[in-house]
């Protein structure tokens, strides 16, 4: 039995959602391994090895693999799966796009978004969106799983020594090519690594509002910035910064929702946060009940008053 | 070109699910359902596309009950040209889906699969990469702009630019068609279906197919041991001004 986490990482360095997998594949209880696929990767997958709990890092390298595309990294992953049993992706937009794809080459079911490990073919993930738990089992000889990153702590990124192999690039497969990229700049923490997390929600009223009130208090906090989906559907936020079912799942320490009504696919993204804070001024909104402090306000005077306070 | 587009049957999206008493999953038994929401994306998506003159025929296809002729219906009262329900009672697993659709895609040879990213009862965002890899097509996941290239022509289309949705922005890919695309939020906003146009639907051919006559096995490989209720937050408190707030974040969560 032997284990093999895809790395999720930028060729230079490794993402943190590589060390929640990790820890996730060192549950099975056998030895891990990381798959480093990507382009003059090395600093990558040097990164990899240093990671605590990890006995072998495979490092694949070659124009194909750079831009992540997932024909060309699946056919990566297919190549070495007959050593594994059990090939681990992070839950995150790249995972999810190629972890399929892998399980239906390799024809066995895939477990998508554990959130814990109760044996090595026995997992619970969550399903309608957090509202229940299911415990399920794995049928198929090869488990291919994604990980829900909150479920499981990072593993330490040093203190490993692994050998790094290299493995041939797999060819193109002519079928796909990458155009281009539109990267949000910022200097914030990125939303799913963030300790500390404001969010804001559709109360604010305007993008230029959300900004306005949204902006100085993440500064003050240090926090990385999220909104409710109906913020982002109104466009006051960009869509990345969504926080729920279908956009990010976060669990920072402190998690300060703003003028969020609290539907139950945004409780999905955030109610295993550490602490939650909510500003709203309806107090029947929904947030109330999974928030740790309450406090029944315009957002408008209480959010600006709050930064003051600070 | 035709397209396919596969539409999944779905708890409402307002209706919050209860587990079952038994812990054997969540109560759907008088539960309003309908189409997952991502679909509605995906036949809008499509209907689009013909309504620009790139497609010739929208094809919706459900997997499930006999129900899910009432989700193949709303498909076709939206725009799609005809619908496909390939019936069992039998629980449905992405792979076996998959593994469907691909036989539909052999007889139906379409130009572009589209599919909702992923359903919100399953939560597995699987069907739309698993049907790639099986028809060995490549996939735009996540889509938040589909353009088709018809520079060639209407009877030469052979690529199209996707720009998809990916932590911390933006990408665009070109794919070659045939393609499979998964639809993220901001693709579209669906149309509200008319009543002329459900009238409409009611007409259109719908064909009815077991998983047997397209040669699929679709027993399930992960086998659900038991469904729980999610563990409850603890109530907290009611602050009565800011400083308290902050006090509370400071002095007794320690959280700034």
């Amino acid at each position: 039995m032997t284990s093999l986490v895809i790395a999720e990482h930028d060729n230079a360095s490794i993402k943190g959602a590589t060390l929640n997998t990790v820890t996730a594949a060192a549950a099975m209880g056998a030895e891990v391994h990381v798959l480093v696929a990507g382009h003059n990767a090395g600093a990558a997958a040097a990164a990899a090895a240093q990671i605590a709990g990890v006995s072998k890092v495979i490092h694949a390298d070659g124009a194909t693999l750079e831009a992540g595309l997932a024909e060309n990294v699946a056919a990566q992953v297919l190549a070495i799966a007959a050593n594994y049993t059990h090939i681990l992706f992070p839950a995150t937009a790249a995972g999810k796009n190629v972890a399929p794809r892998v399980a239906a080459k390799l024809d066995v079911g895939q477990i998508s978004d554990i959130t814990k490990v109760d044996s090595p073919d026995t997992f619970e993930r969550p399903i309608y969106a957090g509202n229940a738990i299911a415990t399920v089992q794995s049928t198929d000889a090869v488990k291919v799983i994604t990980v829900r990153t909150t479920g499981f702590d990072a593993a330490a990124s040093t203190g490993g020594s692994a050998a790094v192999e290299t493995a041939a690039a797999t060819s193109d497969s002519g079928k796909s090519s990458f155009v281009g990229r539109e990267v949000t700049k910022s200097d914030r923490p990125e939303l799913t690594a963030a300790k500390i997390i404001v969010s804001g929600g559709r109360a604010l009223g305007s993008s230029e509002k959300f900004d306005e009130v949204m902006t100085p208090l993440a500064d003050k906090l240090g926090a990385a910035i999220g909104a409710s989906r109906a913020a982002v559907d109104a466009g006051y936020a960009a869509n990345d910064l969504q926080v729920g079912q279908t956009g990010k799942i976060v669990a920072p320490q402190l998690y300060v929702a703003c003028g969020i009504s609290g539907a139950i696919q945004h409780l999905a993204g955030m109610k295993d946060s550490k602490v939650i804070v909510a500003i709203n001024k309806d107090p029947e909104a929904p947030i109330f009940s999974v928030a740790d402090f309450g406090l029944e306000a315009d957002l408008f005077t209480a959010v600006p008053e709050l930064v003051a306070a600070l | 070109m035709k397209v396919l587009v596969a539409v999944k049957r779905v708890v409402d999206y307002n209706v919050k699910v209860r587990v079952k008493s038994d812990n054997s999953g969540v109560d759907i038994a008088n539960v309003k359902m309908s189409m997952n929401p991502f679909d509605e994306i995906a036949v809008e998506e499509a209907v689009r596309l013909k309504e620009k003159g790139v497609v010739s025929e929208v094809i919706a296809v459900s997997c499930g009950v006999a129900q899910c002729q009432e989700t193949l219906r709303t498909a076709m009262a939206i725009g799609a040209d005809r619908g496909i329900l390939v019936e069992t009672t039998e629980e449905l697993q992405p792979l076996a889906v998959a593994k469907l659709l691909k036989a539909l895609v052999d007889k139906e040879q379409p130009g572009l699969v589209i599919l909702g990213k992923q359903a919100i009862d399953d939560d597995c965002n699987q069907t739309g990469q698993m049907l790639a890899a099986l028809a060995d097509m490549p996939q735009a996941t996540f889509a938040s702009k589909v353009e088709v290239d018809t520079a060639g022509g209407i009877n030469a289309m052979d690529k199209a630019s996707v720009t998809r949705e990916v932590d911390g922005g933006l990408e665009t890919l070109s794919i070659s068609l045939p393609a499979v695309i998964t639809t993220d939020l901001r693709l579209n906003e669906p149309r509200y279906v008319t009543l002329p146009n459900i009238m409409k639907a009611k007409k259109k051919q719908l064909d009815v197919f077991k998983p047997e006559d397209l040669g699929v096995d679709v027993s399930p490989r992960i086998k659900t041991l038991k469904v729980v209720e999610p563990a409850k937050r603890s109530a907290g408190i009611k602050v009565p001004d800011v400083a308290t707030l902050v006090d509370k974040l400071k002095n007794v969560a320690k959280a700034i």
